[in-house]
């Protein structure tokens, strides 16, 4: 082979090569989306989970009520306070800055705030993740179980169905609340229970 | 000839590359719910406890309909009782339930129990439920039923709605409205096609058929009322 001819063979591969890479590159990308698309199932995702995603702090697990439970009933010494709300639920869109102020200020006390998405599941991807990824540093997870009959009285009995509504919890004590917040309200009840 | 092999292969490769990335992982999580444990102790401060519970006697309204006609249930003389659903233009949870609720009310009209739907928002804090908005959205989903505005009068509140959509099944018993079924429609607001049991429908079975109904109040996801 002469050296024009190699020339030109080198050539020809650099384009490959940059269009491979960029196909490699669009792919990863895909990959992780889908993996935030993924219903949890604890083995899988730890399997299939890389540094990279574990990075991204907008991940947002997707569960049925029965990967839910767990959240809502641990024994630590963490406050949990649990909030239910959906991208299209304007009041919920409202007080979720006072969720996240507190989940800032309340970090040394132990306080934890999760963020439970009740949007359906279609609407992740256009419009859950970029909301989370604009606006939210707490804890996110979508609750997809159509049952909601079955697990709207086990997270409490009292509760109608309407959002906002919030669990505040911690080993000593529980209180379930239907309705808004304002930042005050929020903190007060909080301090209530630590 | 052997770059264009190798370009062949990395052509190849790439598609495959392509077809893989497209495949979705959907796997779908259908495990039941656990039961949680009993013990768990509640504070409750709702301010919404109050409003009607299953045997009470509803009261009746008067309300402007979308065509700017007053209806109340007293209007409908041969009824056997009504499905009074709490209901908006635009909360995503209304609008999967309008085709369904409009079945419902093709059905079960003549049988006695008419749909009559009530908007409980008020316009002021949720501009998408104006009484205009209504009248279009009446026409655009084909509602057979009257769609009554509320924003003034606040029925809802007496019946102890605190969401939509939220039903009342009523029987008329002795002059009286009786409540005989609070809640949603049925067990799967977001995809009709995977509803297994459907609530509503089966309480008002019973009702037709002299029977007691088995399944008195349900829960579902729904928007706050906005007042």
């Amino acid at each position: 082979m002469c050296s024009k001819q190699l020339w030109k063979y080198f050539y020809a591969m650099k384009y490959l090569v940059i269009i491979v890479l960029i196909v490699f590159a669009s792919c990863k990308e895909k990959q992780t989306e889908d993996l935030l698309l993924k219903v949890e199932d604890g083995e899988k995702v730890a399997a299939v989970v890389s540094s990279e995603i574990v990075s991204n702090e907008n991940l947002i697990k997707v569960v049925d009520y029965q990967g839910l439970a767990p959240l809502l009933a641990k024994r630590n010494d963490t406050t949990y306070v649990v909030n239910f709300w959906a991208t299209w639920c304007a009041p919920c869109v409202k007080e979720l800055p006072y969720f996240e102020k507190l989940n800032k200020e309340y970090v040394d006390k132990n306080v934890k705030v999760v963020l439970v998405s009740l949007d359906f599941p279609d609407k992740l991807e256009k419009q859950v993740i970029p909301y989370v990824k604009e606006n939210l540093k707490s804890e996110v997870i979508l609750l997809d179980d159509a049952d909601a009959n079955g697990w709207i009285p086990k997270i409490d009995e009292n509760w109608s169905g309407a959002i906002p509504a919030t669990v505040i919890y911690n080993k000593n004590k529980r209180t379930f609340y239907e309705g808004s917040f304002t930042y005050e309200e929020l903190e007060k009840e909080v301090k209530s229970i630590l | 000839m052997k770059t264009s092999i190798k370009m062949l292969a990395l052509v190849g490769l790439m598609s495959i590359g392509f077809v893989s990335c497209d495949e979705k992982t959907s796997d779908k999580n259908v495990a039941t719910a656990a039961v949680v444990s009993s013990e768990k102790v509640s504070e409750v401060k709702s301010e919404m406890t109050k409003g009607y519970t299953i045997g009470d006697a509803a009261t009746d309204f008067k309300l402007k309909d979308v065509d700017g006609n007053m209806v109340s249930m007293a209007d409908y003389k041969d009824a056997k009782g009504y499905i009074v659903i709490f209901t908006c233009n635009t909360c995503p949870f209304a609008v999967a339930s309008e085709e369904r609720i409009v079945a419902l009310d093709k059905k079960y009209k003549k049988l006695g129990y008419p749909v009559i739907a009530v908007n409980p928002n008020d316009p002021k804090v949720q501009p998408d439920d104006t009484y205009e908005l209504m009248q279009a959205k009446a026409k655009s989903a084909a509602f057979t039923f009257p769609y009554l505005y509320d924003a003034n009068d606040k029925i809802y509140a007496t019946y102890g709605a605190t969401k939509t959509p939220h039903v009342y099944l009523l029987n008329k018993e002795n002059g009286k409205n009786i409540v005989k079924y609070i809640g949603a429609i049925d067990d799967n607001v977001r995809n009709a096609n995977a509803v297994k049991d459907v609530f509503l429908a089966n309480a008002i079975d019973e009702l037709l058929a002299g029977k007691e109904v088995s399944v008195k109040e349900t829960k579902a996801i729904g928007c706050s009322i906005k007042v």
